[in-house]
Order: structure tokens, then C-alpha cells, then sequence
């Protein structure tokens, strides 16, 4: 399957685990043992996270065990209109998560919008196009674009692209009702932040396809175009698709510039000139305005914790079974 | 022998069709090679627009005072990062102390000792997932498990109720630890260390992987134990990939807001962690580096945060923008600065 060339190794007879090579006195054996079951509890730690994770979740949200009362164990909340109601209104009791998710959506579609074409397009300059001395521009700068911190991203949403960029040319131009916090300003500067990604994924899924598949496109007398677009895209498209959705779980688990730039309205709307809520904004304002704990109200942010948390493991799943299902393999 | 005359063999003519789709191609190639092209350049060009929106705000606030002042809430051009720079400093700090040794553990284990079992298996889908779970979903993690400590400690909580009523904090060594943590340096660098773990563990897997086989065959051949393998030839040889790693994962601690609110970093703070204002206070007062893990604490990014949402503040947050962008870049030059010297190491 792989294209490496060597051969299989034969299957190794079981052997049992306690065997130490080289080691002679019983203490060497003893430490031996002991190094390799802490090295292993190291490792098992990951599992540990995200069981705490998951459990810290769903202990909050769907049935306490630990005795602090959950979320969708109280009077005034009901997993129905949780699901299903349209408004968030935490001083009525009114949680329905619909206007949060619009929230998180709008901005996800946008950055995608954004984010998911330039992405594609740069790494297919970088992997066809680009010299290797423009590479060696272009790969750093989309590093450091990767390294910036997201605080930094609402600050330039807020402070540059939405009074320089989004005023002049939706409200002084096309007459749109543009607000201080909007949602487009958000979804673009989250756009910026996940090039780098779908880039640098996209861009090693384009380079795997073989050399000869570019070859004997042009022998057919192909232009450069419709071997990038029409053979090696195409040839890539598992990866290609498989970043984009890792790109898009980003976008909806994105926080700082979101709660920044997109104000604090939880509403369905379609208005991407006018304030929303995001999942992760709500998360952070209940935390920030300091609620006392064993409400209804501080319950609820492990509620919707748990909805992003389950919707990106659902994007990121999804993403890996394109890559082993749909990968072409190549000699 | 016969003379033959000469024959002329008619060149093909080249058919007198026109192509004009090859033309059309051509100008169809030139167009997408020019968007591709301004694709990958408009993310300089956003990197240029970034660096200059913050530098024409911010550079003009700069000064040796906003550095070492702490933050005002009365006047915005008296405030300053030091509480911040400490903050993060102690943050980075513990973050390293944790995440190396755990890391490079786990890493070690799944490169060098683990079989190509479930578990294995299931540990590495696990890692890949983690890295995609949103930074402040660990917050959460972190405001329960470290913060709070799942009430453990509150009134009523299964520990405060076998040691009889509430408990506050315990003694060790002269060190008051609050139990539960708070929002102390302490649950904030354990939140980071979950936070990042994924990303050592991934950068230490590659450094092991490149290391070649033959070394390990050779010190297996000399009679080393396994161990004393790695920690004598492997480790050596996967130091400058594994520091990369780890300064890589490090700089994006530091940057990272989400979840430092969830764990309740503090806004408006006038206070360093431990007292220690300058690396002399250390030197002076040496059971202060003790309690620093233990206090409260403010970082860089959440000053910004919390400025950014002021219009008064708005210069200075440009100003700390540019205090974090330069500790991140001293920190990634210093990451390139070691993987350029390895690299050329191997290739000689």
C-alpha cells in the first residue's frame, strides 16, 4: 500500500515483556521495568484528558455524580427547548442554544469563505508555482501567521478591519447598517487565522501526488492550469477536504477574536453586518461577569461547552476518516 | 553500384489549422497562476496590515516605563505590563517544568517501547483529537479540575467533610498552597501544560523517529539496557528536535487568552507573583520563588484582552500587542536558530 519500497518484516515471535535486554543485575531489571511503566502512565495521561474532559462535561451537563447538581437536572431547564428553542434568555430561563450556534455558524461559514479558498490556492502556488526562494518567503511569513496570538487577531478585527475595511465598503459604499461589533469583521480576520492550516495540510497532501501523474499530464499536452486544477487537486482531494474540515473546527472553536469582534447578542440572524453571540464569546462572558456558582445560569456554560466540544470532535472525526477512507494511493 | 538520385522526402506541412484553444489555455493558465499567486501573497499582505495597524498605534506608547509600571485603572498612560510579563513568565515557566518531562515521556514510550497494539492505537487517534479540542473547552477542564477541584474543598465537599468543615489552605516548607488551587499560577500552568501536551508529544515522536535505527542496534549491541539507550544515545540525538518542539508549544502558551479566563487570571492586578518584581527580589528573598506558584497572577495576553475592550486603552494595548509579539518572536527565532544548526549537523 505504502510507497515505501521495503520489504515487510516477518511477524517477530511473541516475546514476553519482562525480558530486559542487557540487563544483569536484578536492580537494572527492576529499574527497567519501573522506566518503562512510568513512561507508559505518561502516555496514558492523554487518555486521561480527554476522559476528565468528557466526564467533567457531561457530569455538569446531563447527570451529576458528584453531587453539584447538572445542568439538565434542573426544574427550569428541559433538554427540548435546550435543543430546539430560539432564544437565549438567562435572566427568563429561556436556554435555547439555536441562538448561539447561529452565532458560531455565521462566523465559521464566513472564515470559510474566506480562509478555505485562499488556503487551497496559495498551496497549490506553493507546491506548482512558487520558486524556492519565494517559498522561503512565503512558508515563513504563513508561520508566523500561525504564531500570532488570537488576542492580537480581535484587536486588528476590531480596531482595523471593521472601521477601515468593513465601514467604508459596506456602509460608505453599498449603504449597509454596519455595527462597532459585527459578525463579518470576526469571521475575516478568522478566515486569515486558519490560511496558514488549511495551507500547510493542503500543501503536503498536493505534494504527495506522484511526479509522474504531473508527467504524464503534460505529455497529453496539458497546461500548467489543468494540471494543477484537473489532475493534482483531484488527486489530492482526501487531503484536501480533510484539511478544510480541521479548518473549520478551528473556526468554530475559535474564541479571543470572536468574543472581541462579534459582540455579545444572542440572536438568529442572518445579519452578518450586526452583533451575534458565539458558543466560546458566551463561555467567556459568563465566566468574566462572574456568576455564583450552582446556578442554572453557570450551569449552562457546560452545556454549551459541551455542544462546541462535540461539534469539532465530530468535524475532526469526520476529517479523519476522509483521509483513510477516500486517500488515493499511488505506486 | 547504382547511383541513386538523390530523394527529396517532403517535410510534413504543419496542418493549417488554427489552435486557438492552446492560446486560450495559455491565457487561462496565466490567470489562475496569477490567483494562486495573490492567494499566497495576501497573507503577507494581512501580515504587513497587522504588524502596521499595531505598530502606528502602539509604538508611540512604548517606553521603559510601560514595561516596568503596573497596571493602572485610573490612568491609561500610566499603566503598564509588569504584572503581565511576570505572569506569563512564571506561567512559561511551570508550563516547561511539566510538559517536558510528561511529553518526552509519553513520546519515548509510544517511539521506542510501545507495539502496534489497540492501545497504541488508541492513544495515538486520542492525541490527534485532543489537538483539536478548542483551548477554551481545556479552560473548562481547568476552572473544574484545578480551579475547583470539583468542590472537593467547598463546604459541604466529600474532603472538606472528612477533614471537618472548610479548608482554606495548607502549609508546606513555609509555603501557603490553597487548596482548592484558585486562581492560582498554579491551575493556570497546569491548564497550559494540558493545553500543549499534545503538541510535545507529537514534536518529540518526530525528533525520536529520526534518529537512525543503527545507533539504537549498535548500543543494543554493546550490551546497553534499553534504557540506558535512550538516555545515552536516543535522547542526545532528538535533543535539538525535541527543544523546537518545545519552544514551538511554549510561544503558543503563551499567546493563549481562552484559557487564562476560564481559570481566572486577574485584570487591573498590581501584583507579580511572589512579590518579585526584578530577578534581585528572587535573590533576596528566595522562599518568594516558592510562593509565586501559589499566587494570583495577571498575563500579558489578558491585559491586552481586557484593555482592548476600553477606548482609553486602546493605545496601550497596542503597546502590549507588541510586547507579546516580541517574546514570541525571541522565542521562535531562538526554536529556528536550533533547528537550522541541527540540521546542518545531520547533513554534513
Amino acid at each position: 500500500m505504502t510507497s515505501s519500497a521495503s520489504p515487510a518484516p516477518a511477524p517477530k515471535p511473541p516475546r514476553p515483556t519482562w525480558v530486559v535486554e542487557g540487563a544483569t543485575t536484578p536492580w537494572t531489571r527492576w529499574s527497567e521495568v519501573a522506566i518503562r511503566v512510568s513512561l507508559q502512565l505518561c502516555a496514558l495521561l492523554s487518555v486521561v484528558t480527554t476522559a476528565a474532559i468528557i466526564f467533567v462535561l457531561l457530569d455538569n451537563t446531563v447527570y451529576s455524580v458528584t453531587g453539584g447538581g447538572a445542568f439538565f437536572q434542573r426544574a427550569e431547564v428541559s433538554v427540548v427547548d435546550f435543543l430546539f428553542g430560539t432564544e437565549w434568555h438567562w435572566e427568563d430561563d429561556k436556554y435555547g442554544v439555536l441562538p448561539l450556534v447561529c452565532g458560531t455558524l455565521l462566523v465559521a461559514g464566513i472564515a470559510a469563505l474566506v480562509g478555505l479558498p485562499i488556503g487551497l490556492a496559495s498551496a497549490v502556488y506553493l507546491s506548482e508555482y512558487a520558486t524556492p526562494r519565494l517559498r522561503g518567503i512565503i512558508k515563513p511569513t504563513l508561520e508566523i501567521l500561525a504564531g500570532v496570538p488570537t488576542v492580537v487577531y480581535g484587536y486588528f478585527a476590531l480596531l482595523f478591519i471593521t472601521p477601515y475595511l468593513v465601514k467604508p465598503l459596506f456602509h460608505g459604499l453599498l449603504g449597509f447598517d454596519v455595527e462597532t461589533f459585527n459578525v463579518l469583521s470576526g469571521g475575516i480576520v478568522v478566515g486569515v487565522m486558519i490560511v496558514p492550516m488549511v495551507c500547510s495540510l493542503s500543501e503536503d497532501a498536493l505534494r504527495a501526488v506522484p511526479r509522474s501523474l504531473r508527467e504524464a499530464a503534460y505529455a497529453l499536452g496539458s497546461t500548467k492550469y489543468d494540471v494543477s486544477a484537473k489532475v493534482v487537486v483531484p488527486a489530492a482531494l482526501s487531503g484536501v477536504v480533510a484539511s478544510f474540515l480541521l479548518a473549520i473546527s478551528r473556526a468554530i472553536g475559535e474564541t479571543m477574536a470572536v468574543t472581541i469582534a462579534c459582540g455579545h447578542l444572542p440572536q438568529v440572524t442572518g445579519n452578518i453586518f450586526g452583533p451575534v453571540q458565539t458558543m466560546t464569546a458566551y463561555i467567556v462572558n459568563v465566566t468574566e461577569s462572574e456568576v455564583a456558582l450552582g446556578t442554572a445560569e453557570y450551569e449552562s456554560l457546560y452545556a454549551v461547552a459541551l455542544v462546541l466540544f462535540l461539534m469539532t470532535l465530530v468535524m475532526n472525526v469526520i476529517s479523519r476518516i476522509v483521509t483513510r477512507r477516500f486517500r488515493e494511493v499511488y505506486e | 553500384m547504382t547511383e541513386y538520385p538523390p530523394t527529396v522526402v517532403p517535410s510534413p506541412t504543419p496542418p493549417a489549422v488554427e489552435r486557438p484553444s492552446l492560446q486560450g489555455d495559455k491565457r487561462e493558465s496565466g490567470w489562475f497562476r496569477w490567483l494562486c499567486g495573490g492567494a499566497a501573497w495576501s497573507s503577507m499582505l494581512m501580515l504587513m496590515l497587522l504588524l502596521a495597524s499595531v505598530a502606528y498605534l502602539g509604538l508611540g506608547r512604548l517606553s521603559w516605563d510601560f514595561i516596568s509600571n503596573f497596571d493602572s485603572q485610573i490612568d491609561p498612560s500610566k499603566s503598564g505590563v509588569l504584572a503581565g510579563l511576570w505572569g506569563s513568565f512564571w506561567l512559561m515557566a511551570l508550563t516547561v517544568l511539566f510538559t517536558v518531562p510528561v511529553g518526552v515521556g509519553a513520546a519515548i514510550y509510544l517511539e521506542e517501547y510501545a507495539s502496534d497494539d489497540w492501545f497504541t492505537r488508541m492513544i495515538q487517534v486520542n492525541l490527534s483529537n485532543l489537538a483539536g479540542v478548542p483551548s477554551i473547552v481545556y479552560g473548562i477542564l481547568g476552572l473544574t479540575a484545578f480551579v475547583r477541584m470539583f468542590g472537593l474543598f467547598d463546604r459541604g465537599g466529600t474532603i472538606a467533610e472528612m477533614l471537618g468543615g472548610q479548608v482554606q489552605a495548607v502549609r508546606v516548607l513555609g509555603v501557603s498552597i490553597p487548596l482548592p488551587f484558585g486562581s492560582a499560577v498554579l491551575s493556570g500552568a497546569l491548564t497550559l501544560s494540558l493545553l500543549v501536551l499534545p503538541v510535545v508529544i507529537v514534536a518529540g515522536q518526530e525528533a525520536l523517529r529520526a534518529v537512525p535505527a543503527s545507533i539504537r542496534q549498535a548500543s543494543l549491541a554493546l550490551g546497553a539496557t534499553k534504557w540506558q539507550t535512550i538516555r545515552h544515545q536516543i535522547l542526545p540525538a532528538a535533543l535539538p528536535g525535541i527543544l523546537t518542539g518545545v519552544i514551538l508549544a511554549v510561544s503558543r502558551a503563551v499567546g493563549e487568552t481562552a484559557p487564562l479566563v476560564m481559570v481566572g487570571a486577574a485584570v487591573f492586578f498590581r501584583h507579580s507573583p511572589g512579590g518579585i518584581n526584578s530577578p534581585m527580589d528572587a535573590v533576596r528573598d528566595p522562599s518568594s520563588v516558592l510562593q509565586a506558584p501559589f499566587d494570583d497572577y495577571t498575563a500579558l495576553p489578558m491585559i491586552i484582552y481586557n484593555w482592548v475592550k476600553f477606548r482609553d486603552y486602546q493605545e496601550a494595548a497596542a503597546a502590549g500587542i507588541i510586547v507579546l509579539l516580541s517574546c514570541l518572536l525571541l522565542m521562535n527565532g531562538a526554536a529556528i536558530i536550533i533547528r537550522n544548526k541541527y540540521q546542518r549537523g545531520t547533513s554534513r
